[in-house]
C-alpha cells in the first residue's frame, strides 16, 4: 500500500539509485513516457516526484525534477518528459537515452503536493501543458484504489496534437469530468473559442468554493500563478490550493 | 487591494518549496516540505512547500511568499551541504506516521 511504503521510508535519508530505461512510449511529437526499472522501488504517492541526475564522463553533473506519472507499481516507475527546445536535460532524456541505459534518481520525494486515497472531498485538477503529469498520477491512483471522490480536470494546452494520455482520458472513469481548454486552436466543433484559461472556465468547469474542493494546480510557473490567483479571488480557501510550478518553460 | 509591488524580473523563474524535497532529503530523515516554517522577517507561517524557490543562483534560495524575505538557503558542495536557516524562526515537523 502507498501509505506503508512511504512510512517505511521515514528514518532513512534518501540516496541516489540507479534506474534502467526499459521502455519508451511516444505521447505526442514532443513528449515521451519513459519507463524505468528500479530494483527495490518502494512505491510512491500520486503527485510525488523524483530528481534525475545525469553525469557526463568528465564528471559534470546536472539535476532536474520529474513527476511520477503512474499509480504505484512495484519496481517500475514512469516519467513523462516534455521536450523543452534548447533544454539541457529534457532533449537528452527523449533522444539521447537508449533502452538499457541507466540514469540516477532520488525519490520519491514531496509530501505536500499529493493526493491520498483516503481523501473523500471533491478534487479539482488544473493542468497547464506537461503539468498534467502528476495530476494524471492522481487520476490513475483514484481509479486503481476504486475511490469515489469526484474529480474534475481542467487541462489547458495549445492544440489537440499536444494532448498527453489522450487514450486514457478518452476512456474516462465514472466520477471524473475532463474539460480541455485550448489556447491556440481547438478541434472542429469545439464550443469554447481558443484562448488562455479564464476565470469563467474555472467557474463553469471547476467546483464552487462552498463544496470545499482540494485544488491541485500544476504547470509552468506563470500558468500556476495566474490560476491560483483566480481561484483565491473566486473564494477558494488558499489552504486548499496546492501548487507545483515546473519553472519558466516546464510545459 | 494589496500595495502595488514593483514588477519582479524573476517572476517566472521560481518553483514551489516542493522542489526542495529532494535536496533536503539528503540532510533530513523526514519530509521537510510538509513542515510549517515561521518567517523571521514578517512572522507569517506556512508549509515549506509554499515557499518560493529560486533555483538558478549558487544553490537554492527559498523566499517567503508573503514578504519575499529569504527563509532558507541551501548550497551543496562536493562533500558538504551548507544550510542557512536564519530566515526561519522555527520549523514544526509533523511526525504523524
Ligand atoms: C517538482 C517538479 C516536477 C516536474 N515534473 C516534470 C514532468 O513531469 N515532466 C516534465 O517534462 N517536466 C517536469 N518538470 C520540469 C523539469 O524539471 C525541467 O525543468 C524541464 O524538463 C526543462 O529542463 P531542461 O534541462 O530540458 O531545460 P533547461 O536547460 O533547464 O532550460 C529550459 C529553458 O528555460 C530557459 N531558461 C533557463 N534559465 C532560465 C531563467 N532563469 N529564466 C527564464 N528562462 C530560463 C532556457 O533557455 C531553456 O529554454 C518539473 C519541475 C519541477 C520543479
Ligand atoms: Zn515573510
Amino acid at each position: 500500500m502507498a501509505r506503508a511504503a512511504v512510512s517505511g521510508r521515514l528514518g532513512a535519508r534518501l540516496r541516489w539509485q540507479a534506474a534502467t530505461l526499459v521502455e519508451r512510449r511516444e505521447e505526442t511529437a514532443s513528449a515521451q513516457t519513459l519507463v524505468f526499472d528500479v530494483p527495490g522501488w518502494a512505491g510512491h504517492l500520486a503527485g510525488q516526484h523524483v530528481d534525475v541526475r545525469l553525469t557526463a564522463e568528465d564528471g559534470y553533473s546536472t539535476q532536474r525534477s520529474y513527476s511520477l506519472a503512474s499509480a504505484q507499481d512495484a519496481d517500475r516507475l514512469e516519467l513523462t518528459v516534455q521536450r523543452v527546445p534548447d533544454g539541457e536535460v529534457s532533449p537528452y532524456l527523449i533522444e539521447g537515452l537508449a533502452v538499457g541505459d541507466r540514469i540516477e534518481i532520488r525519490g520519491p520525494v514531496g509530501g505536500w503536493f499529493v493526493w491520498r486515497p483516503e481523501q473523500r472531498e471533491p478534487v479539482l485538477l488544473v493542468a497547464g501543458g506537461s503539468g498534467l503529469v502528476p495530476l494524471m498520477a492522481m487520476i490513475r491512483a483514484r481509479e486503481a484504489e476504486g475511490s469515489r471522490a469526484p474529480f474534475r480536470l481542467l487541462y489547458s494546452l495549445r492544440e489537440p496534437a499536444d494532448r498527453l494520455y489522450a487514450p486514457d482520458l478518452e476512456r474516462g472513469s465514472a466520477g471524473l469530468d475532463v474539460t480541455y481548454v485550448y489556447t491556440r486552436s481547438a478541434p472542429q466543433g469545439a464550443t469554447r473559442p481558443p484562448g488562455r484559461l479564464a476565470p469563467a472556465d474555472l467557474v463553469q468547469w471547476g467546483w464552487p468554493p462552498d463544496f470545499e474542493p482540494t485544488v491541485y494546480v500544476c504547470g509552468p510557473t506563470g500558468f500556476v500563478e495566474a490560476a491560483a490567483v483566480q481561484l483565491v479571488a473566486q473564494g477558494h480557501d488558499p489552504g486548499r490550493i496546492r501548487t507545483e510550478r515546473f519553472g519558466p518553460s516546464g510545459g | 487591494m494589496d500595495a502595488i509591488v514593483p514588477a519582479d524580473p524573476y517572476a517566472d523563474s521560481y518553483l514551489d518549496g516542493n522542489a526542495l524535497a529532494g535536496p533536503l532529503s539528503e540532510l533530513f530523515a523526514v519530509d521537510v516540505t510538509a513542515a510549517v516554517s515561521r518567517c523571521a522577517h514578517c512572522g507569517s507561517t506556512g508549509p515549506v512547500a509554499l515557499l518560493r524557490v529560486y533555483p538558478r543562483g549558487p544553490g537554492l534560495t527559498a523566499r517567503c511568499p508573503d514578504c519575499s524575505g529569504v527563509v532558507l538557503r541551501l548550497v551543496r558542495g562536493p562533500d558538504t551541504a551548507w544550510l542557512d536557516m536564519r530566515g526561519a524562526v522555527r520549523l514544526a515537523v509533523p511526525l504523524a506516521d
